[in-house]
């Protein structure tokens, strides 16, 4: 379903008081996603996650530049981005409350979502319920959200358009077990029949349950791809030395 | 080119613009002041490129005299301008009741059409070359006053500021090597955007006869006699000291935002 | 509580001022005496000067001559204007009219029409629309006011013939007699240059504003929404940008207040602006005073509204 092939991504910045240097941030990845697949990126703070993400997405900032290609059932998605793949085929579930627009209801921003994604007649109520929430915070302004509530409300704006491939952006930080263990069965039903997922996390414990494969992210390189039932007792049956060290490291594991 | 550098090249284009004026003015000596009845309101022409006024003075040599006036008050204007402002943002670090007389005076000052309080200031001071200085130094403070005194409560509160006092440094020592370094460029910065307001603003003042004497020769009293020959079609006496005068404040305009985009750090990376 | 903490201030801000002002026409070196008498100061002689200046109080030590006015003030009594030989409120009465129509309205249209600009120039931030907008908005702020409208007149009225070269009606008309039509005829070309002087400054803080809000975050998901630039100008530019430049419109009155003294002079129009000029001009002291209070009033009430407005509509900081 999405295919990078030696995807590299540069952004420029100024190096001493005139020189200007590119600095790469991503460097040669290559990834599959299949469709009924749920795959999760692992990577600390750097890794280039989020950049990841907004890559395909075809949301770069202006100082970046790509190398590489990145396909979507099959079309290239470099340059213009093709009508009708935002937020339809692709959608995204970013992870912070500064993704609503602080100055419009919840409700309002609800309808807006579905108008973007072809639905004229959104229910609010209905969308909030299939997340956990009553009906009542569609008046609310952002302002009033819990972080938890409001990451929900993002859950609820990224599964309205019932996209082929969701990509969700740190879904379950922050969030009690109840409310954890519903955003990721809703992870779990998107990536179902010929849908998929791309959960982007720095927590692997979280996701193990659900994953399908995990892909290791450190430095803008891929450094291991593995399938997730491989992750067991010492991790004899992970491929990459990384992979090994990770799982050694949760605490569960007792940091060998 | 990436942005930095065709930032030193407006700096460099602008200064140029400005020293020549200068060099201008002085090379064209008393012509442009001294009468020539022989050659009264002649339209431009390969001799007088700007034209000649009803005294027959040469439009182009008197505009330059005009903006070499100009810089002269706008550069003793500003300077002393900048300095009630950094004095005033200065008292309001002193403490929190400082702080709100500091910030009542800046407040009542912004309280009041600029060119009214100009006006009344020129009016109290008799008019006339230095009541004009005095008067755009006291009105054009408040502005800059506001942007240093938040810049300083930011070094104040910044943790390198917090570990020199911690460390029995005092306040002079701090002030000299903490405070001033990260005030210095933002007062540069807001000198040079004051100019060219300095500039505008004795150019209206004088204009409506509350500035420099009708004797000097002053864009805003080119400006005013200009308005007696509108209507017989006299188009040069108006268009041309207006036009140089507007190129002059461009030129500060484009000086003050090119060195803000290199001094100041919230937008040299861009 | 607060409210009541805000108008304190005001009156207190409105009190420093009126007192400062006041010290500074005592400062003057005009003589009221003499601006008042003009050319018959030489016919007058220093005994009938001596009675004019205790008829008006100048006599007094200077801090009881404050607290006369100021009292006089208090209850509505504005003095006596020298230039317009009529009582001041009369004078201001008169003008007050003709200084609405066109500082107000100018106000009103740089306000709508340079939020409009601004808006434009964000949306399309980088090409050669925006270029256009922008180099406009930044010759206009480097342009004197004044000189724009002797330009505007020497091209529209005397060149070309399509507008009246001066005055708010035609000259020698009494004023109850001028039709609307003629009175509009006289407003338009000062009021487009008022207006087109007061743009470039909400233009440009709009479209500052406003690139900001293209790149939150809120955007970014609206993009990967697949919503279109029109949509999200319309549901989130908008809304998020109109409040800054609310505020900005409202602390740019001064300026444009400053732009119609100018203007008005020019285009010889009968408001506050040209009556601030003849009273300074001619020492009309008590005139002076009124406008300048008049003008710190409305401005600084302005400013107050400006701050203000932030906290009341924005709802992450509204309180119920």
């Amino acid at each position: 379903m999405l295919t990078l092939s030696n995807y590299s991504l540069t952004l420029h910045t100024y190096a001493g008081f005139l020189r200007r240097v590119e600095t790469p941030r991503l460097s040669e990845l290559n990834l599959t996603v299949h469709p009924g697949e749920l795959v999760a990126i692992i990577g600390g703070s750097g890794a280039g996650k989020s950049l990841l993400a907004h890559s395909i997405m075809g949301l770069l900032p202006n100082n970046a530049k790509q190398y590489g290609q990145i396909a979507f059932k099959g079309h290239a998605l470099s340059g213009a981005y093709p009508a009708g793949v935002r937020g339809r085929q692709i959608a995204l579930m970013p992870q912070e409350i500064g993704h609503l627009d602080p100055l419009a209801k919840v409700g309002a921003q609800i309808r807006w979502a579905g108008r973007r994604v072809g639905l004229t007649d959104v229910d609010p109520a209905a969308c909030l319920a299939q997340v956990g929430l009553s009906k009542a915070v569609a008046d609310l302004y952002p302002s009033a959200l819990s972080g938890g509530m409001a990451r929900r409300v993002l859950m609820a704006l990224a599964v309205l358009g019932k996209p082929d491939l969701l990509i969700a952006d740190e879904p379950t930080v922050g969030l009690d077990s109840a409310n954890r263990e519903q955003i990721l069965q809703l992870l779990r039903g998107q990536a179902q029949a010929q849908r998929a997922a791309l959960v982007i996390t720095h927590d692997l414990s979280a996701v193990l349950p659900l994953a399908d494969r995990v892909v290791m992210l450190d430095e803008g390189r891929l450094v291991g791809v593995e399938h997730a039932h491989a992750f067991l007792e010492e991790g004899e049956g992970l491929q990459s030395h990384h992979a090994r060290a990770l799982w050694q490291a949760l605490p569960q594991n007792g940091f060998c | 080119m990436n942005g930095r550098v065709s930032a030193l090249y407006r700096i460099g284009l602008a200064l140029l613009l400005i020293v020549a004026v200068l060099v201008a003015a002085a090379l064209a000596g008393d012509v442009g002041v001294r009468a020539d009845f022989m050659n009264r309101l002649s339209a431009p022409s390969w001799l007088h490129p700007f034209g000649t006024d009803q005294m027959g003075r040469d439009m182009l040599a008197r505009s330059l005299h005009g903006l070499a006036l100009s810089l002269w008050v706008g550069l003793l204007a500003a300077s002393l301008s900048v300095l009630i402002s950094t004095l005033v943002a200065l008292t309001s670090a002193l403490g929190e009741r400082a702080d709100r007389v500091a910030t009542f005076i800046t407040d009542a000052m912004l309280s009041m059409p600029h060119l009214m309080l100009l006006i009344l200031l020129s009016f109290a001071m008799g008019g006339g070359t230095s009541a004009v200085i005095l008067a755009v130094a006291i009105s054009h403070w408040p502005r800059l006053a506001r942007v240093l005194r938040v810049e300083l409560r930011e070094v104040q509160a910044a943790t390198y500021v917090e570990a020199s006092y911690a460390l029995g440094k005092s306040r002079l020592f701090i002030a000299w090597s903490h405070i001033l370094p990260h005030l210095a460029p933002h007062i540069l910065v807001g000198a040079l955007l004051m100019f060219p307001h300095a500039i505008l603003h004795e150019a209206g003042l004088t204009f409506l006869g509350f500035g420099l004497e009708p004797s000097r020769p002053a864009i805003g009293v080119m400006l005013s006699d200009s308005m007696r020959h509108i209507s017989a079609g006299r188009w040069w006496l108006a268009l041309f000291p207006g036009l140089m005068l507007m190129v002059l404040v461009l030129a500060f305009e484009a000086l003050g935002s090119a060195s803000r985009r290199l001094l100041t750090p919230r937008e040299a990376q861009c | 509580m607060t409210v009541l903490r805000l108008i304190t201030r005001q009156l207190m801000l409105l009190f420093s001022v009126a007192l400062v002002v006041f010290m500074l026409m005592k400062l003057s070196p005009v003589d009221p005496v003499d601006a008042y008498l003009g050319a018959a100061v030489s016919r007058v002689s220093p005994e009938q000067k001596a009675q004019i200046e205790a008829a008006w109080g100048l006599n007094r030590p200077v801090a009881e001559q404050f607290f006369v006015w100021a009292g006089q003030l208090i209850q509505g009594d504005l003095g006596f204007s020298t230039t317009y030989r009529m009582p001041v409120s009369e004078v201001i009465g008169q003008r007050i009219g003709a200084s609405l129509a066109l500082t107000g309205l100018a106000w009103l249209f740089s306000g709508l029409l340079g939020f409009l600009l601004g808006v434009i120039a964000a949306a399309l931030a980088g090409g050669w629309m925006d270029r256009v907008i922008r180099v406009v908005c930044y010759v206009l702020a480097g342009t004197p006011a004044f000189w724009l409208a002797i330009l505007a007149i020497m091209v529209v009225s005397v060149e070309w013939g399509w507008a009246p070269i001066c005055c708010s009606g035609p000259i020698g008309v009494p004023d109850q007699q001028v039709t609307l039509g003629q009175r509009l005829e006289h407003l338009l070309l000062p009021l487009s240059v008022l207006t087109v002087l007061g743009v470039a400054s909400i233009a440009l803080h709009t479209r500052i504003k406003m690139i900001e809000v293209l790149q939150s975050d809120y955007v970014l998901l609206a993009r990967a929404q697949g919503a279109s630039l029109m949509d999200i100008i319309l549901r989130h530019g908008i809304r998020n940008a109109a409040l800054p430049a609310l505020t900005v419109t409202m602390a740019a009155s001064g300026e444009i207040f400053g732009g119609s003294i100018l203007a008005e002079q020019v285009f010889a129009w009968p408001g506050l602006g040209r009556a601030t000029v003849e009273a300074g001009l001619k020492g009309d002291v008590p005139l002076l005073l009124a406008i300048a209070l008049l003008t710190t009033l409305i401005v600084s009430s302005m400013n107050l509204l400006a701050d203000r407005l932030q906290h009341i509509i924005d709802p992450r900081t509204r309180r119920l």
